[in-house]
Parts: C-alpha cells; structure tokens; sequence
C-alpha cells in the first residue's frame, strides 16, 4: 500500500504520546508473539526429542524398525510413509486442480464462475477428519473390492510390475498407502484449484488480450501467456498443497492402516509421521523414550514443512495470497 | 463429496442432542457439542484480538520494515502448519508441566490455530481502508492510535469480523491438536482443568468403534460439524463479499 509522505512526515514532527507509544509496544508484542510461537515449536520439539537422538544417534532417521515392546525406533518408516502419501496426493490433485482452475478462468460460462468458486473454497473448508470418515467407510471397501483387484490383475501383464516390485502386488486390503494418497488428494484438490485459480487472476487482463489480439487460442494464451507470466506462483500453490498434505493427520489416520513398517506396496498398511504420533500419543508416558521418539518425529515434521511452506511463500511472495 | 452427505444425511438428529453419551451404547453427543462450543469460545476469544493486534501490526505500523517482514513471513508459516504439530507443542508447554489433559489446554491450541488465520485477514482488510481515511484522521489532529481505534478499525469491522467467522470455522473441525492436549471425555464435564469432551475427538473415537450405534453417533457428529463450519463459511463470505463491494 501506497504510503502518504506529507502524512508520515507530519506523524514524525509530533511529541511522542504515552498513548501512542503504549499502542506502539502492544502491538510490536503482538508481533513478536508469532515469531516466539515459531521458534518455540521448533525448540519444544528438539528439546523433546533429543533424547531419542541420543538414543539412537543421529541413525533414528533413517533406521527402519519402530518397535514399541522392544523400544528400538527408527523414524524412517513413517518418513516414507508421509512422502510417498504427500507426492501421490500432488501428482494426483495437481493436474486436476489445474485443469478445474483453467476451467474456471477462461472456459466457465462467467454466470457460473462465482458460484463454482465458491463450492471449491467451501470444499476445501471441510474438516479433515470428515475426509478420514470418508475415506475409512466409502472409498477404502471400494478400492479393496473393486479398484484394488482390478489393478493387480492390469498389472500383472507388466513383467516389471507384476510381482515381487513394490507397486501392485500385495493383498487389496483397501487401507493403505495407496487409499490414504487418495483421500488426501480428494482433500487438497479443491484447496490446490483455489489457489492456482487465484494465481491465473493475478494474470494482467491486457497480457491475456495481447494474446488474443494476436489470434492466440485460449490454450495458447494459457501455455504462452498466462503460465509464463505467473509461473512461480503456480509452483508455489503446488508446495501450498504439499505442505498441507505432509502434515495431515486425521484424514491419513483412518485409512493408511497404521503398521508402522518399510511399505513393500502401495496397498500395504503403512503410517506417515502424522499418523504414527496421534496413533502412538495415548500408549506414550510422559519422559518416556517412546514420547521422546514422536516428538523427534514432530521435529522432523516441522523441518520438512517449514522447508516446503517457506519455499511455497517465497514463490508466492508478489501476489501474496492464501 | 456428496457421496459423504448422503452417507450421512438419513442419519437424521434423534435425541443426541440432548442425551449424553456413555460407554456403551446409544446416548448421544451433548457433552462433545459443549465441550467443543467452550473450547471453540475460548480458543477464539484468546486466538482473535491477539490475530487482530498482529494484523493492525503489520498494516499501520510495521508495514514494510524488516521486522514486520518477518512476522508477516513466520504467520503464513503458522497459517499452513500441521495442526499436530501445535498439539503436540502445547502438550508439552501445558499438559505435560501440569500432570493432566485440561480443556483450557485444548482451548490454548486452538488459540494458536486460530490467531495466525485472523491476523492474515485483519492485515488484508486494513489495507483495503483508502488511504484517505487515515491522512484525514491526521488532519484533523488524531494521534496515531486514534486514528486506528477511532478510523481505521470501524471502517474495516465488518470484513475483521469475517475473518473471525472463518477463523472459529477452521478451529471447529481441528482434531488433531485436541487428541494431545483435551484429551476427549465420554462424561459430562465443564471443568476447564479436566479432560474435556469436543465434537472431533468424539467422532474419532466412535468412527473407530465396532458398535454400529456409535457409529452411527460418528456420522452425525460428521454432520452437525461440517454442517456448522460450512454455515460460518457462507456467512463470512457473503458477508465479505459486501465489504469488498463497499469499499473498492
């Protein structure tokens, strides 16, 4: 926002006020308040946390046993198990959210574009643990009866894929890594095509008439024009997504089956960090090696989204946006 | 989405809302309907003027400099920040240290939850009041605090008031962040210092149940909670909508 310089300069002849100086300060507070809460999070968890480091040296990583009866934990299986869910979920929403906010900016009839919109951004308010419910009753019987069976079979005419590999080949229980991806990408797909569609707004309407002017399609003035102009922005709406799919717990908990152990398909039972803490947290007593172990998970959890978040801001930074 | 809705649709609202719940079968939600309204309450009266503080920060006085960068950098972070996450912190600043699950503790989390949201939207709609309003306000002699309390606040009430409306419907439907710090209870309890029931918990805990009547139970909650967050969004939109309109 523009700043007025007669007016600030006017501010700065005044005696500072008691009253302005207190607004000052409480606000400045306020501020601060939000960069503690931060910092505090991410010593809380190492703190907490470091006595599984200790443990089991820096290893606790990338060791792959979680074993509560013999406390020996290894933090790589749930690691695993939160990216494969993350980057599934992405590549799954990610076209589809595009193709849903290409829609909504340039083909939707312009009646129509509000009230679209606005469904998208209520489906993406819906809580996450309606998606879990969701996924636990209706989407995990149907993939193990039907989609599950189906795909091993398609597969199995693969010689790569068909067997012993990690992808298709494992009992169709229905919970697992595969449904768990699922349901987190039905989760953030609206959350993704809001934000790329908000990106594609920001486009200049006189670049986009350029195009036309110049007897462009729409697909060319969106893959010559549009995309070109806001392309970071549009990265940074996909890490948006991926730091909210990382981090996801309830909609993950009902349906990745919860065996906290390397997956070896992509229908095994499995666990993500967020998963593994909340299904762990009740059995774990305070002080204990096995609190300590969720919350160096938590630590780990925190480094890795504030790594995706901070890069999505970054690419976001000129249209600032939610 | 809508295969959820009729999912639970013909589940319709007997007598949960007023019966409460037991271990066994039947009884209803009215406990975790409270529990989440007082939660709710208090996260939000705690989480809004702090957001709303940050946000007037970041508009009327940090505005650009470094600092204020900064603040407005690390907000973002927390508005995307997993929910656990802030559970799993607040169990250690607030439950841990006192030996039991409290609802104040739950309410704490939401707080956190709920402030990054409200002051992203107070900071958006502050800087949709013109300019005019505050050279104005200083032409006739306001001090800096006046002219925010007495110009630039009221001109944007309504759009703040939005953002509180969205904030309290994100932080209804959290659960995560309650599994560590409120903990749930299947009784009737209005202690803050106890372990207290929520809506979320209680349909976690009952979806996960092998009794057909609890998860029964599981779908309505599901219901009444999307029911109501959905109810809060439309309103804040609608009425955003009308300040926007208002104002640019």
């Amino acid at each position: 926002m523009m700043e007025t310089t007669a007016a600030k300069s006017l501010i700065g002849t005044r005696k500072p006020h008691l009253a302005d100086t207190s607004f000052h300060i409480s606000l400045f507070v306020a501020g601060a308040i939000v960069v503690v809460v931060l910092a505090s999070i991410l010593l809380i968890m190492f703190l907490g946390g470091r006595q599984a480091f200790e443990t089991f040296g820096i290893g606790f990583i990338w060791s792959t046993e979680w074993n509560p009866v013999t406390s020996i934990y290894g933090a790589l299986p749930a690691i695993t198990g939160t990216l494969i869910t993350a980057l599934l979920a992405i590549v799954i929403a990610w076209p589809i959210g595009f193709g849903i906010a290409f829609f909504l900016t340039e083909i939707c009839p312009r009646a129509l574009r509000a009230p679209l919109g606005i469904a998208i951004e209520l489906l993406a308010a819906i809580p996450s643990i309606v998606y879990g419910m969701w996924g636990f009753f209706v989407l995990a019987p149907f993939m193990s009866e039907s989609v599950q069976p189906w795909l091993t079979e398609v597969f199995a005419w693969i010689p790569p894929l068909g067997d012993s590999f990690f992808w298709f080949s494992a009992p169709p229980l229905g919970v697992g890594l595969m449904t768990a991806s699922l349901v987190l990408a039905v989760m953030i797909l609206p959350f993704i095509a809001a934000t790329t569609r908000d990106v594609m707004l920001s486009t200049p309407q006189l670049l986009k008439d350029g195009a036309y002017a110049m007897g462009a399609t729409r697909w060319e003035s969106l893959t010559g024009v549009v995309i070109p102009a806001v392309r970071g922005s549009l990265f940074g709406a996909v890490f948006l997504g991926l730091g909210r799919a990382l981090g996801e717990t309830m909609a993950v908990v009902f349906v990745i089956g919860n065996a906290t152990r390397m997956p070896d398909s992509l229908y095994a039972p499995s666990a993500s960090i967020a998963s593994v803490v909340a299904n762990n947290f009740p059995e774990a007593e305070t002080g204990s090696i096995q609190l300590a172990a969720l919350l160096g998970l938590g630590f780990i959890l925190f480094v890795v989204s504030f790594g995706v978040l901070a890069l999505a801001r970054l690419l976001l930074r000129q249209e600032r946006m939610a | 989405m809508d295969a959820v809705s009729r999912g639970f649709a013909g589940l319709s609202l007997d007598v949960f809302t007023k019966s409460m719940s037991s271990t066994g079968t039947g009884g209803g939600l009215a406990n975790a309907i409270v529990g989440s309204l007082i939660q709710v309450g208090i996260g939000s009266m705690i989480g809004a003027p702090l957001g709303m503080m940050v946000g007037v920060y970041l508009s009327e006085v940090g505005k650009t400099s470094r600092f204020a960068s900064i603040v407005r950098f690390v907000n973002d972070i927390l508005l995307s920040a997993p929910s656990v996450l802030i559970g799993l912190f607040v169990y250690q600043i607030a439950v841990a240290p006192f030996k039991g699950f409290s609802g104040i503790a739950g309410a704490i989390a939401l707080a956190l939850l709920a402030m990054p949201v409200v002051a992203r939207t107070t900071e958006d709609i502050l800087r949709l009041v013109p300019q005019a309003y505050r050279d104005g306000a200083i032409a006739l002699g306001s001090r800096e605090n006046e002219v925010v309390r007495k110009v630039v606040l009221p001109a944007a009430f309504g759009g703040i008031l939005t953002g509180i409306l969205l904030a309290v419907a994100r932080i209804a439907g959290e659960t995560a962040p309650l599994i560590f710090t409120s903990l749930g209870n299947s009784n009737w309890s209005t202690d803050l210092t106890k372990p207290m029931a929520s809506l979320p918990i209680a349909i976690y805990r009952y979806a996960g149940s092998p009794s057909a009547d609890l998860i029964q139970l599981a779908w309505t909650g599901a219901l009444l909670i999307t029911v109501g967050v959905l109810l809060l969004n439309v309103i804040s939109r609608i009425s955003l909508a009308a300040v926007k309109r208002g104002q640019s």
